[in-house]
């Protein structure tokens, strides 16, 4: 992939303490600035897990994992959306996405600027006052978005985003998250356990397989954007990746 | 339990008004009802003789003692017990118990410490709070505090154990990891509503020991109360226990009123 590599993983290995099985093992895995990049692979196999060590929420039991360094201000490395939105049901929407800016060096001002910049990109600024419990799970989706793009990341760690809400809405939301990437160009490191979700968004699909689990299998996707479900070469490459798992 | 009552409460004012015009319709007939039957309990003397007031004897009974200026200084003494006793009774629960819940090694220092001492009533210690301070307001004061801080000990013990730790994980994943912010951006909030109910039950609590407590000679309402039934003025007695519910109901509802609006994030 052209730019430089922004994420540098090597020999990266994890193993729960007082196991003896590592979750995974012998990890090499680089991804370029503005990649889309989608992991796959069974349940359980440590997809989380690894996206979890590349967020620095868990340490790695070994192995090599650092991230360029990052020169600009008011943002972070890394930013995480959940498979569960883990919206603060306390805070109100605008606050939940207000919630990763303290600590970066914002004025009041520029902390507003940024809510209504996420807002305005995920189509939600209708929704700023409300609760979390008043929104539908595709809208919290949508904020979850939100409260990661706030902080501006390099690199936006997503652990299965859209696995819980129904195939029209992942749909569109799938579409709305390429529009976004397009528009904005941070990497993307995108967890699913969908192979045509992967071959639908991302620039590359990684495997991981066994136990430990290993990155099987590297796959370019060729196709332009946007990318048609129906297509031959699609259907032909989805399949062909399913075989891997 | 509060969460339930203001539950039920709400639902009671989201209904039509017909349905709330026969709500309010048959209270005040169950209430006429019960004080047409403690009417006829006073004429066929039922109770021993001169033990039960008449009801309609209620009002001059209140006016009396207010005239003969015995209620408000009784009012005024119970409220400096309540006030003092729920402030830190509530307290020190609230601290004590978001530390067991909190601190590992805390926990583990207290918990035979707590499981000795809490089955104790608080009416037990009447006789150490005589013996440390008398018969005075702090002494009162006491005896209401160990009360109220079991209840908001437990209360917030229970509360911040169940805080979603799925929360901590997102707190560290944006910038929130450290103790302080953690405590403040999810283990509070998160705790709110048990923390909350265990301070209005707290609320409660405080009347019920007051009440005891001052029955054992400290200035109040519980010792007018003891009073006036020695001179057989049971009239007088009904008088106060209606100030404790009066008093209850306004410190209750005034509570209940800070909790819809600190929890008001809830469904």
């Amino acid at each position: 992939m052209s730019g430089h590599d922004l994420l540098t993983i090597q020999g990266l290995h994890f193993a729960y303490p007082d196991t003896d099985t590592p979750v995974f093992a012998d990890i090499d895995l680089s991804i370029a600035d503005g990649e889309f990049v989608a992991l796959v692979g069974g349940s359980g196999v440590g997809k989380s897990t690894l996206l979890r060590n590349v967020a620095g929420l868990i340490a790695p039991s070994g192995g090599q994992l650092s991230i360029a360094p990052d020169t600009s201000d008011g943002s972070r490395d890394r930013a995480f959306v959940f498979q569960d939105t883990r919206l603060l049901p306390w805070r109100r929407i605008d606050a939940n996405i207000d919630y990763g800016l303290t600590g970066l060096g914002l004025s009041r001002r520029q902390r507003r600027d940024r809510i209504d910049e996420v807002l305005d990109l995920t189509d939600m600024s209708a929704y700023r006052r409300r609760w979390p419990h008043a929104i539908s799970g595709g809208q919290a989706q949508r904020i979850g978005l939100a409260r990661a793009l706030a902080v501006h990341p390099r690199l936006l760690l997503m652990d299965e985003p859209f696995s819980a809400v129904d195939a029209l809405t992942r749909s569109r939301l799938q579409d709305e998250l390429l529009a976004i990437w397009r528009r904005i160009g941070m990497a993307v490191l995108f967890v699913t356990h969908d192979i045509e979700e992967a071959v639908y968004l991302a620039d590359r699909v990684i495997v991981m397989r066994g136990a430990p689990a290993e990155i099987v299998r590297r796959e370019t996707i060729p196709c332009t954007r946007p990318r048609d479900r129906t297509a031959t070469d699609f259907r032909a490459l989805a399949r062909n990746i399913a075989d891997s798992l | 339990m509060a969460r339930r009552i203001s539950r039920t409460a709400r639902t009671a004012t989201r209904q039509t008004p017909a349905a709330r015009l026969r709500r309010i319709t048959f209270g005040v007939a169950g209430l006429a009802a019960f004080v047409a039957l403690w009417k006829c309990a006073f004429v066929f003397t039922w109770a021993p003789s001169g033990t039960l007031p008449d009801p309609f004897s209620i009002p001059a009974a209140l006016a009396a003692e207010y005239t003969n200026g015995h209620l408000l200084p009784a009012l005024g003494s119970s409220l400096i017990h309540y006030v003092w006793g729920l402030a830190v009774g509530t307290v020190a629960g609230f601290i004590v118990g978001l530390l067991a819940a909190t601190s590992p090694a805390f926990d583990d220092v207290h918990h035979l410490l707590a499981r000795i001492l809490r089955p104790i009533p608080p009416l037990a210690w009447v006789v150490f709070a005589i013996a440390w301070f008398q018969v005075s307001h702090a002494g009162a004061a006491f005896v209401i505090s160990i009360g109220v801080f079991w209840v908001n000990y437990f209360a917030t013990a229970a509360g911040v154990a169940g805080v979603d730790p799925r929360f901590y994980e997102l707190a560290r994943a944006f910038g929130h990891g450290g103790f302080v912010a953690r405590v403040t951006t999810v283990t509070l909030p998160g705790a709110a509503p048990g923390i909350l109910s265990g301070m209005r039950t707290g609320v409660g609590q405080a009347w019920m020991t007051l009440i005891a407590a001052e029955l054992l000679g400290v200035p109040g309402m519980g010792q007018q109360m003891n009073s006036a039934a020695g001179v057989g003025a049971y009239d007088a007695v009904v008088v106060y226990m209606l100030a404790i519910s009066l008093i209850y109901s306004l410190s209750d509802g005034a509570f209940a009123l800070v909790q819809n609006r600190v929890l008001r994030w809830r469904p």
